[in-house]
């Protein structure tokens, strides 16, 4: 191979290197970017009076003197549409039998769909559940129900051989010819003055509880169930961990046993993490009996059988790259061989062993199968550290998936999962962080 | 006795050019020592079934400095390595024979080879510090012994570095990372380090191979410094190292002790055809 083909390969391979490394960057873009946009959604948005009637009386947070401004302006553009709507009953009740009951239904449908706009509507009773007492929160939440007003959604189901197409009909043609025709364009027109939008920075979602399942609300239970369960995993998992490398490393005999162990790490480390669920939940829970039921205690020791072959791993490699000639010159001076390990081997060990903690306690906090028959509960408040033992705590990884799937209202608050999504990936990127910033330091520090 | 080319009867017209560049410098007298410090008797070390040192027979004179020279593989490094027990760390080596330290058994049963280590010191062929300051590097073995006043350690740490002649160079930055020093001084610091634990003997295991002459110059003016107070082995490749520094040379080749005897007598006067062939470079 002559000079100049080996130079243009050269450059091939490194434009080959370059485009790889750049369509890598380009693709954890695509990913992050939606992600990102819509999770900081969850914290800054346009929110309606109705947002911040609900932050003053479930979190007595707000000026009350400003506030009761905003709820008298808002009152009062909806003044005019509350007495459409009685005008309107008054109407109803002259009507005779047929028509009555032709309007009665439509005007039921109006009246829910204002009732997701504004609240509760003047002669409702008190709604029992919370998410029924205030109208909508968030303005572009807002503009999706004022739609839901205006339009009515129907399916159109004429052609057999496509799948059934929506379309959009006006609500204000039901009511032709009476007085209520007017009130759609009204609250098209005043939509702004009855809801008050306003741009807001809304950092309770960190450090909230929800409210009515995550309807209203922040997700701090969540953020503290993943930290409880990340720490407690590593409470067990680090010390046993690096016990066991230091084990495999200094004294076990190389044999039969000790590569069957070996081997039995590497396999663990390759088991589905659903099945850890399931061994928790059979083991700790049911025959051990750690907790009555679910608990972050379960949970922890699950997640922390799951993480401990990599621990173990990082650490045994970690000691292995300590150079030879440490040992001798700690033994050469008469120590001991424990001795050695605990001041000279694992301080030296220490970058590496606290790197596969960390991405350990990463892992730990993103798991989702192992702790669902351990110790996620879909809905509940932060629990206090003594609970730990007994109480199961909602969870990031585990809520994210509920929200996604199995919540009755998904649909309602996508931003809560985004939310969610942003919390959790910020806490994994912190965590790898502070390992490499940690194993900078310490590797400086040792360097000198 | 003084161990120069006179004392030896050895006329420097007996010697060739090439001999004449091993004749030792005039050294300082040494005031006691001379009895054997630690003694080899039909001592073999063996890695598995391969028989690395080979009933070996050697008495080993306190406050002297011993040399160990011979061609690479020939387990000058292990019979070494074997006097304060460093083999253990190879799995599979076992000795027969005996090999006795103040007429102790190194290998006995009931030998603590923790204690003996604390007598018998040890500086390796690559400078080893810990990845720690200075101060800490030196204060490891004393604080290990159980010394924990910290007047006392500094009192040792300044002691040690003194010794080896490091103080004057490290006394005021005694808290920098160890790695931070040249490797001259590194090796320094292993000997001081050593020397702070106060052993009896000092093995210094091909001490300057990887140092540049500069800095071996310096280590050697060390071990004469040493010399007389401590009992020195010292493995090395070179031979001018060997004849420069030691009283007592030793001459391995293939695990067997060819020859043992005063330096000057064994670069000049060798009584063994191999050793001849060896020192005048016929093979190395």
């Amino acid at each position: 191979m002559n000079l100049g083909t080996r130079k243009l390969f050269d450059r091939a391979f490194t434009a080959l290197g370059f485009g790889s490394i750049a369509i890598m960057a380009m693709m954890l873009l695509v990913v992050l970017a939606p992600i990102v946009s819509k999770g900081i959604s969850a914290i800054v948005f346009r929110s309606t009076v109705e947002h911040r009637k609900m932050i003053y009386s479930e979190f007595h947070r707000g000026d009350r003197v400003s506030l009761e401004k905003e709820i008298a302006a808002s009152d009062a553009a909806r003044r005019p549409l509350y007495e459409m709507l009685s005008g309107f009953e008054a109407e109803l009740s002259h009507m005779d039998e047929d028509k009555q009951q032709e309007y009665k239904a439509k005007y039921d449908q109006l009246r829910t769909a204002l009732r997701a706009l504004l609240g509760p509507l003047p002669g409702d009773s008190e709604p029992a559940l919370t998410r029924f007492k205030y109208g909508q929160n968030r303005w572009d939440k807002a503009e999706e129900k004022l739609h839901d007003l205006l339009y009515e959604k129907q399916w159109d189901y004429s052609n057999p051989d496509i799948a059934a197409k929506e379309y959009y009909v006006s609500r204000a043609v039901g009511f032709e010819g009476t007085s209520l025709v007017r009130l759609f364009p009204y609250v098209e027109k005043n939509i702004d003055t009855m809801l008050l939008p306003e741009w807001t920075f809304y950092w309770g979602f960190i450090t909230d509880s929800s409210v009515d399942s995550h309807i209203f609300g922040g997700i701090w239970p969540e953020i503290q169930g993943t930290f409880f369960l990340a720490i407690g995993a590593m409470l067990f998992a680090f010390p046993l961990g690096v016990i066991a490398a230091v084990y495999f490393t200094e004294y076990a005999r190389e044999g039969f046993i000790t590569s069957l162990l070996r081997s039995a790490n590497s396999t663990l480390a390759g088991v589905p993490s659903i099945v850890f669920g399931l061994f928790g939940l059979a083991f700790f829970i049911n025959t051990l009996k750690v907790s009555e039921s679910k608990s972050v205690l379960a949970g922890s020791l699950t997640l922390a059988i799951m993480i401990l072959p990599t621990i173990i791993r990082a650490a045994e490699e970690a000691i292995l790259a300590v150079p030879k000639t440490y040992r001798e010159a700690s033994l050469g001076l008469g120590s001991t061989k424990w001795n050695t390990i605990v001041t000279v081997i694992l301080p030296a060990a220490l970058p590496g062993i606290l790197t596969g903690g960390v991405i350990s306690l990463g892992r730990a906090a993103g798991e989702t199968a192992p702790i669902i028959f351990t110790a996620a509960v879909s809905v509940g408040s932060a629990i206090g550290l003594a609970d730990v033992f007994s109480s199961p705590t909602p969870a990031l990884s585990w809520n994210i998936y509920n929200l996604a799937s199995e919540h009755e209202a998904a649909a309602e608050i996508r931003h809560v999962q985004y939310g969610m999504v942003l919390a959790l990936i910020s806490i994994v990127l912190m965590l790898n962080l502070s390992a490499i910033i940690l194993r900078a330091r310490i590797s400086k520090k040792l360097k000198g | 006795m003084e161990l120069t080319a006179e004392t030896l009867g050895i006329s420097q017209k007996a010697g060739t050019a090439v001999r004449d560049i091993y004749l030792p410098p005039e050294r300082k007298k040494i005031s006691g020592g001379g009895t054997p410090h630690v003694s080899a008797k039909n001592f073999s070390i063996y890695y598995g079934e391969f028989e690395a040192v080979k009933k070996v027979n050697a008495d080993i004179l306190s406050k002297y400095v011993t040399a160990i020279i011979g061609p690479s593989g020939c387990g000058k490094s292990t019979f070494l390595r074997a006097i304060n027990r460093m083999n253990d760390l190879i799995p599979n080596s076992h000795t027969t024979g005996a090999l006795l330290f103040d007429g102790e058994d190194i290998y006995g049963k009931f030998t603590d080879e923790v204690l003996l280590r604390k007598k018998i010191g040890m500086v390796f062929q690559k400078p080893n510090p810990f990845p720690k300051s200075i101060f800490d590097n030196i204060a490891y073995g004393p604080r290990l012994h159980g010394i924990k006043d910290r007047k006392n350690l500094e009192g040792i740490v300044e002691k040690s570095l003194r010794k080896a002649a490091l103080w004057d160079e490290v006394c005021d930055r005694l808290d920098k990372n160890a790695l931070s020093l040249s490797g001259g001084q590194q090796q320094r610091l292993c000997v001081a380090r050593t020397l702070a634990v106060e052993p009896e003997i000092l093995l210094l295991d091909e001490p300057t191979s990887a140092l540049d002459p500069k800095a071996t110059a310096k280590i050697e003016d060390l071990i004469q410094e040493l010399r007389g107070s401590y009992t020195i082995m010292i493995v090395t490749h070179n031979m001018q190292q060997a004849s420069r520094v030691s009283d007592y040379t030793m001459f391995f080749y293939e695990g067997v002790l060819v020859e043992h005897a005063p330096t000057a007598q064994l670069f000049t006067n060798p009584k063994d055809s191999m050793t001849e062939d060896y020192i005048t470079g016929r093979f190395s």
